[in-house]
């Protein structure tokens, strides 16, 4: 059975989600990514360019592998792991990336630009301004250039100016803030690279496009290898991106849970964490209405997670409409449980997954046991780990 | 007839222009903001732009950004403004006051409760940064009702299209940014400036004030004398800063002297 689903409507609304909540400024800007976005997705050439690269320069697609030995540890439903992980530069961020720079060498913009927080992104931007030789700018929070140095050495490797950003909580959200400002002063020459299926439309929308190649090939995958659909599917949300991806394709398949895990930080009680859906309400940051960490006066609060890259007050918008209507569930995942799943994956499968990744992994290890050996469990592993062996050799009382 | 529109008839009848300053309420402290407030009157402000402080203001530049950040870390939230807004009523029962911030804040607060306190101390208009004219026709709408004026942005991209639309929806003045960018940028080209405004007043058939990136009395001078009213805000954020508590007041006022000569230099020559 198929239900129809063609959100966002042509205003770029997810029911009272989603919208251009931008200065004027900005409208022609998104007007013209607007209606580039709409001539290339028709374009067949366009199209299998984007195929070509995906295949030949990320690496896709990337497989579904059986966790095994950790589902026996478990001792219930099958885990199978999308190894996003696999993707040239180690996550899913590529996959969007490719498809804006793309874009904007279409578009003849000669310049990119992008926020990072913990620098996966930036990464993946500076990598493909290389690839398509363009020049790009990366904004990024100095409080987080000063945790994530060697991925701001990586990016200054690939070309990318990193240009560090004082204000406010001088973390992602205030990257995406300076972005935003660069864009609206340069934006005859200059494109756009935002990360996650944020800010105002069409980005939502069409980074989903670009990440929704996760769960087209799953599909098939699943398919392939277990014969059907898995019973559920589980991924990390921060701003979403990695979850919209494979859970899109899915959305129309009413037998098939969704499952996003947030960030539970030091605890949702703690009021340290960032889990937006689970302990936040609605309100407008960054372009779009949707779920919002905030205080009592509307101000965005400061987030808390383990892993940078769900440290984001807000969430993309096709998320909370997921949430609201019912068709995805979000729960949330401390540091500590995230991490005993970092672990049982170095220790049972030889994976050493993203922290991020590690979230939706966790939830898997606490669903699995409740379910029969019959189950099947697909979560995205969004990405790989060896950005996070600082964090988590901290964590266990060792230094390099 | 609205505070804002009997404002710009009687400038009209003066053949005068209008200057509007702005500060971030609470910003260097709320105790200076109505010594302020009073201080831009006496230097010759004819309607005041008071900001609301948001911790993610996205179309402003740095300079503002501080000042929401030093007005936030004083405990500033509507409330607070409101409560200005009323104390300054009390002395001040002609300038119009147009409080100026972003979206969040004010559906957290919600919005009934944002327009009813609006109405009840005296708050002649609102311009919510990233509420454009499609997103916020109920809000607009009730704010009309309220006898409110909702003032939004144009900028040097916006389209007839989008001019028409914002027409439909704006009272009091619209407000054109006269330069690609955030406020207080840098460059801005007057000629270029000039070019736009008469399709926009013909357009809107309302009063145009030009904003972001006027430093100076030259620039406002020049600026006056193609359009209804000129808009200073960064540069006398940046005043605030290099001042002290003791003498923030008159620095101001000195500041906004200077730029209300430069405006009506425009005027007399009309």
């Amino acid at each position: 059975m198929k239900l129809p689903y063609d959100l966002p409507d042509a205003s770029g609304h997810f029911g009272p989600y989603g919208g251009v909540f931008v200065a004027e400024t900005l409208i022609a800007a998104l007007d013209e990514l607007k209606l580039a976005y709409e001539d290339a997705r028709r374009d067949p050439a366009f199209v299998a360019e984007l195929e070509y690269d995906l295949k030949y320069y990320v690496g896709r697609p990337s497989p579904i592998y059986h966790a095994k030995r950790w589902s026996d540890a478990l001792g219930g439903a099958q885990i199978y792991l999308k190894r996003e992980d696999l993707n040239h530069t180690g996550a899913h961020k590529v996959n969007n990336c490719v498809g804006q720079a793309m874009l904007a060498r279409r578009m003849g913009k000669p310049r990119v630009i992008a926020e990072t927080g913990a620098g996966q992104h930036g990464v993946a931007a500076a990598t493909v301004a290389a690839r398509y030789g363009m020049k790009c700018v990366v904004y990024m929070g100095s409080e987080d250039i000063r945790r994530q140095a060697s991925n701001v050495y990586r990016m200054k490797l690939l070309g990318a100016d990193v240009v560090p950003v004082e204000s406010g909580s001088k973390t992602l959200k205030d990257a995406l803030n300076e972005a935003m400002r660069d864009w609206v002063t340069n934006v005859s020459d200059t494109f756009y690279i935002i990360g996650t299926v944020a800010g105002p439309h069409p980005y939502p929308m069409m980074v989903r496009d670009f990440q929704a190649v996760i769960g087209r090939e799953s599909i098939e995958q699943m398919r392939e290898l277990c014969g059907r659909q898995p019973d559920a599917v589980i991924a990390c949300v921060g701003g979403g991106s990695n979850a919209i991806g494979i859970f899109h394709p899915y959305i129309p398949c009413p037998d098939v849970r969704l499952i996003g895990v947030e960030a539970a930080g030091d605890g949702i009680a703690t009021g340290r964490h960032a889990a937006s859906l689970s302990a936040g309400r609605p309100g407008i940051l960054h372009g779009n209405r949707t779920y919002l960490l905030q205080d009592d006066d509307g101000q965005i609060i400061e987030t808390h997670s383990i892993s940078a890259g769900l440290d984001y007050p807000g969430v993309g918008p096709e998320h909370a409409w997921l949430k609201d209507s019912g068709r995805a569930e979000y729960v949330s995942i401390d540091d500590a449980e995230a991490l005993e799943a970092f672990h049982a994956l170095c220790h049972f499968e030889g994976i050493i997954p993203a922290l991020e990744s590690s979230h939706a992994a966790a939830y898997a290890a606490r669903l699995a046991p409740t379910l029969g050996k019959d189950r099947i469990l697909l979560v995205n592993l969004s990405g790989r780990g060896d950005k996070d062996m600082h964090t988590v050799a901290e964590k266990s009382g060792l230094s390099f | 007839m609205s505070r804002i529109q009997s404002v710009f008839e009687r400038l009209r009848g003066e053949g005068r222009k209008a200057l509007i300053p702005f500060i971030t309420a609470g910003d260097p402290s709320l105790s200076l903001t109505i010594p302020l407030m009073r201080a831009l009157v006496d230097a010759g402000a004819d309607i005041i732009e008071l900001g609301v402080p948001f911790s993610d203001p996205m179309a402003d530049g740095p300079t503002i950004q501080r000042a929401s950040e030093r007005a936030l870390a004083n405990g500033v939230n509507l409330r607070r403004v409101f409560e200005a807004v009323a104390e300054f009523r009390k002395q001040d029962g002609d300038t119009p006051v147009v409080l100026m911030g972003y979206a969040n804040p004010i559906e957290s607060l919600g919005i009934d409760a944002f327009i009813a306190d609006a109405v009840e101390v005296g708050v002649d208009g609102v311009l919510v940064v990233d509420y454009p004219p499609e997103e916020c026709g109920e809000f607009a709408a009730r704010l009309r009702a309220e006898a409110i004026d909702p003032i939004f942005l144009l900028a040097p991209t916006s389209t007839q299209e989008r001019i028409a639309r914002v027409a439909a929806q704006a009272r009091g003045y619209v407000y054109y940014v006269s330069l690609k960018g955030v406020t207080g940028s840098a460059s801005l080209d007057v000629e270029s400036v000039a070019a736009r405004i008469p399709e926009i007043r013909a357009a809107t058939g309302l009063p145009v004030g030009v904003g972001f990136g006027i430093r100076d009395a030259q620039t406002a001078k020049a600026l006056a004398s193609v359009a209804d009213a000129v808009i200073v805000g960064s540069r006398i954020i940046e005043e605030i800063e290099r001042s002290m508590p003791t003498d923030v007041v008159p620095r101001v006022r000195a500041l906004v002297a200077e730029l209300r000569d430069g405006v009506d230099a425009a005027g007399s020559l009309r």
